[in-house]
């Protein structure tokens, strides 16, 4: 069988084997953003106005806590140097440990996020947007993480670089997203946030993988 | 491995390696042809180490050239020519002997008469085969790494102490599964600070 698809489904599982390393973003999440009502204030209106907010900056902080993970046990146990010594396209292999990555964190977010937004009053036609930005963005969110996380690789406590690596590529996506739930309450055209949105998805699926491969070369000397 | 294979020849030329501010080695040049055994040797920290990885690929030398015939290191053909086992051992400790087994063979592009299973088998690793690789010793993970040896059909085995953590007989089989590729044309670096009974093993010293 095709080596990608062995890459990816490994992957998955390990993940699956090792469900502790998955979950701990999940419930992140979660707790996040349910304590929200709690600390600020259980008023419809309040909640409903930052509920886009909330959600976008929740989702985006676990998936950053999730991707120290995406290449550590790999580079731990040596099976990068494989993947390396391997004739097989490195980017290749990448994207499909990046298409897990968003399997396993993108996917139970975007399931979660009706939940959630019900919870903070979000209107259904925000939800349906909110849905919508999270399916089109969290994609990019793991394939610029690939890029972070391969340049930290090997070194030790780098969840603090990491994220000063990777939050200011992830600031656009932010904006964009939580533009667009926010000008659908009102009932507004968000043709254009979605656009920049999608444009930022095809860029990101684009040079991720090649950047992220050139970084993992360097991390790995 | 026991099917023939072309005929080899492994060019390394004024190759100079540096970790650091140190310098390991330079001008260093040899040839490997069909057939050949070298083990490496040197003192801790001589670049034994990062010579098999400059071989491999994955650290790239500051001076010299690596070819393999006339394919130099890092493009496709090369790559697809060497199997290289390092210290770490490549395995996931979340999937069993076989899945480990499997991924190794799949990424080196390992295909040959041999079974899975069987190499598992030949490695003594029988009734281990669905065993989770977290429960296996350190030894055995050892063996599960090596069993891509009998199914690799790459011409040239670069192999980073492939006997720690071996008992005798586990050493056995890896330098009888060494002499057999070598006698079928292929190539073998090795490092090691064992004695070893390889025979017409070539000294490469750093």
């Amino acid at each position: 069988m095709n080596i990608y698809v062995q890459t990816f489904k490994r992957d998955l599982k390990i993940a699956i084997r090792n469900p502790s390393s998955v979950m701990n973003p999940l419930l992140f999440f979660v707790i996040s953003v349910s304590l929200f009502p709690l600390a600020i204030s259980p008023e419809a209106s309040t909640l409903s106005q930052i509920a886009s907010g909330i959600i976008w900056v929740a989702s985006m902080l676990s998936v950053l806590l999730s991707l120290n993970t995406l290449f550590h046990y790999d580079f731990e146990n040596g099976v990068l140097e494989q993947m390396l010594v391997s004739h097989y396209s490195l980017p290749g292999l990448i994207l499909a440990k990046t298409l897990s990555h968003w399997i396993l964190t993108g996917i139970p977010i975007i399931l979660l996020s009706p939940l959630l937004g019900t919870v903070l009053f979000l209107t259904p036609e925000g939800i349906e947007v909110l849905m919508l930005t999270l399916l089109l963005a969290t994609p990019s969110l793991s394939l610029i993480g690939t890029i972070g996380a391969s340049l930290i690789v090997g070194i030790k406590n780098s969840g603090m670089l990491l994220s000063l690596l990777v939050l200011p590529l992830y600031i656009p996506i932010l904006i964009f997203a939580s533009s667009a739930v926010s000008q659908a309450q009102f009932g507004m055209n968000i043709n254009q946030p979605l656009l920049f949105l999608a444009s930022i998805l095809v860029f990101s699926l684009m040079v991720a993988p090649f950047v992220s491969s050139l970084a993992l070369k360097i991390s790995l000397e | 491995m026991t099917q023939s294979l072309d005929s080899v020849t492994l060019k390394v030329n004024k190759v100079e390696c540096q970790r650091g501010y140190n310098q390991l080695f330079t001008d260093l040049s040899f040839e490997a042809k069909s057939g050949d055994i070298f083990r490496i040797t040197g003192t801790n920290g001589s670049g034994k180490t990062s010579l098999l990885k400059i071989l491999a690929g994955i650290n790239s030398a500051e001076a010299g050239t690596v070819a393999i015939d006339s394919h130099s290191v890092g493009c496709e053909n090369y790559q697809q020519s060497v199997l290289y086992l390092g210290h770490l051992s490549a395995i996931s400790s979340e999937l069993t002997a076989t899945e480990n087994l499997h991924f190794l063979t799949q990424i080196n592009d390992s295909k040959n008469q041999y079974s899975l299973t069987q190499a598992l088998i030949k490695v003594g690793l029988r009734g281990y085969e669905d065993e989770y690789c977290a429960k296996l010793s350190a030894g055995q993970k050892r063996r599960v790494i090596l069993a891509t040896l009998f199914l690799s059909n790459a011409k040239v085995w670069l192999l980073d102490e492939p006997f720690t953590a071996l008992d005798p007989l586990g050493v056995e089989i890896v330098e009888g599964c060494i002499q057999q590729h070598c006698e079928n044309g292929g190539i073998c670096l090795f490092t090691t600070h064992q004695d070893s009974s390889l025979k017409n093993q070539k000294i490469l010293s750093l």
